[in-house]
């Protein structure tokens, strides 16, 4: 058991080695002018720096806050709404292309009303990531939730279920696979949209930090924005995933 | 239940099923009066895709008839319900409970007040029964086709229905399995006296188990003919080998071929009435 583990971390690590290797090839292959990619080594001593003397891990509670707060506001509401169009067919039908229509607006180009409307504050940031989860959420849950067959709710009517236990006690667990795979899909465009909302006159935060050093050319800081985006939406998706293994024991397929 | 006696258990009085399609009315099933009685073993058998399904669908109250009525203790039925216990087969097994969970589903629902003291103790008469006793734990996806069957069969009988209505139920199990399957099933009738209708293409399977086989024929389900299987129960295997057996076994499969023939001839032509 301890050789796989050590096997697993080691195959694990390997990609991760191979593009710092990568980097560090471009850097000295000479095609690209070296004052363009920072090497690795000065991101490192720019991380250290910005962590103790710049809070640099402020800008990554900001961050984490704005997107953990978008995500489960969106969820929140995505899980209903999705939920009620995946069970009626009529209703999807009905509220189909408005769905499509909303989703393919990209949030960035939504940023000047979310302005007008909602100021430059913590909440037009919100209203960003919430968007940006809500379509995100509510797609997976009605594409899932329409795909529940009816078998075992036909099941749990001739053993005698009534309509409230039905729900607790079918449709409940069979939407929690399809909740926990809107939250890992809303996490990952939460975070990809994290930039543009932080391009709302944000003080702090990861892309409050890419922002303002791009303005003053300081290409390490923003590779270390860049690489802590990464992380802590690489962290969250690996807690997701444990929670949904845990929940999800008895999936054909275990997720993780 | 002063009348229970001039009611049958469960009665089609002529009824017939249309479904609407995009091409017009599709009629499934046309004119069928039959009655079933306390403790009989009602075979429905026919082509496949013929209707048997939606016969059996009326009963367990997932579809209302277009026309005539089906009766249930004298009532109409309006819906699904625990008295009459339903064999589905696609199984249906809960894939997020574990095998006892999901026998001890029915008896925890509130319609059928099984005091939590009695609980594990039905569990754990159809786990020993069904053979399911060493994979209490474990979920369906660790299991067989043959075992998701015998714990789809556990978690209908557990709640004791007086009445049970199985839809090909042994239709994807192999041979041998299938064969034990039946034995388990005269066995367990033998023991607790139900009533069961059932959904079946095998014309061996229907004699060795009813006591009435209905065949009908090709869509729209119509009764070709009602026949007594003249076998008193208990039943063993060396039942198929008796000359009885065989002579019955030649004529049901006469009157089925038939129907399957003219359902293939349908099939060129569209099949619709409009």
């Amino acid at each position: 058991m301890d050789g796989s583990v050590a096997r697993r971390f080691l195959l694990g690590l390997a990609p991760w080695a191979g593009a710092v290797l990568l980097w560090y090839g471009v850097r000295w292959s000479g095609f690209v002018n070296p004052s363009l990619i920072p090497a690795p080594h000065r991101v490192a001593a720019k991380f250290v720096e910005l962590l103790l003397h710049e809070g640099l891990l402020f800008d990554v509670y900001a961050s984490t806050r704005r997107v953990f707060l978008g995500v489960v506001l969106g969820i929140l509401v995505a899980v209903p709404v999705g939920f009620l169009l995946g069970w009626y067919r009529s209703a999807r039908t009905f509220a189909d292309p408005m769905i499509n229509f909303f989703r393919a607006l990209p949030p960035i180009a939504l940023i000047p009303l979310v302005i007008v409307y909602f100021g430059v504050d913590e909440a037009a940031k919100l209203v960003i990531l919430f968007y940006a989860s809500f379509f995100a959420g509510v797609i997976v849950m009605y594409e899932g939730v329409s795909q529940i067959t009816p078998l075992y709710i036909r099941v749990a009517q001739t053993l005698g279920a009534g309509e409230f236990e039905i729900f607790r006690k079918v449709i409940i667990p069979l939407t929690v696979p399809h909740i926990l795979t809107a939250l890992r899909v809303a996490l990952g465009v939460a975070w990809a949209t994290l930039v543009a909302s932080e391009l709302i006159a944000a003080q702090r935060g990861l892309g409050a930090l890419i922002q303002n050093a791009s303005t003053y050319f300081l290409l390490d800081v923003i590779y270390v924005g860049i690489i802590c985006i990464g992380c802590v939406a690489l962290i969250m998706d690996m807690i997701l995933r444990r929670i949904s293994a845990r929940l999800l024991v008895w999936q054909e397929r275990a997720v993780g | 239940m002063n009348i229970a006696n001039s009611i049958h258990r469960a009665q089609f009085d002529r009824v017939s099923l249309e479904f609407k399609t995009p091409k017009g009315r599709l009629r499934v099933v046309e004119d069928v009066s039959y009655e079933i009685n306390d403790g009989d073993f009602i075979a429905v058998i026919g082509p496949s895709g013929c209707g048997k399904t939606t016969m059996m669908s009326m009963l367990a109250g997932f579809q209302k008839p277009t026309t005539g009525k089906v009766l249930f203790d004298g009532q109409p039925v309006k819906g699904p319900g625990p008295e009459r216990g339903v064999i589905f087969q696609e199984y249906g097994v809960f894939p997020w409970l574990t095998v006892k969970e999901n026998i001890a589903f029915g008896l925890k629902l509130k319609a059928n007040h099984v005091p939590l003291a009695e609980r594990d103790q039905i569990c754990e008469h159809y786990l020993m029964l069904m053979g399911l006793a060493d994979f209490a734990n474990s979920y369906p996806k660790h299991l067989s086709g043959g075992m998701r069957q015998r714990l789809a069969i556990a978690r209908a009988y557990a709640v004791k229905p007086q009445f049970l209505l199985m839809d090909e139920p042994f239709g994807a199990l192999d041979a041998q399995t299938r064969a034990n399957m039946q034995n388990l099933l005269l066995k367990v009738l033998a023991a607790e006296g139900k009533t069961v209708m059932l959904i079946t293409h095998s014309v061996e399977e229907a004699i060795y188990l009813s006591s009435r086989i209905v065949v009908v024929t090709a869509r729209p389900a119509r009764i070709k003919q009602i026949i007594d299987v003249p076998f008193g129960y208990p039943r063993d295997e060396t039942l198929q080998e008796r000359p009885e057996f065989g002579e019955l076994r030649s004529h049901i499969r006469e009157l089925v071929m038939s129907e399957y023939r003219a359902q293939q001839a349908q099939l060129r032509p569209a099949s619709f009435s409009e």
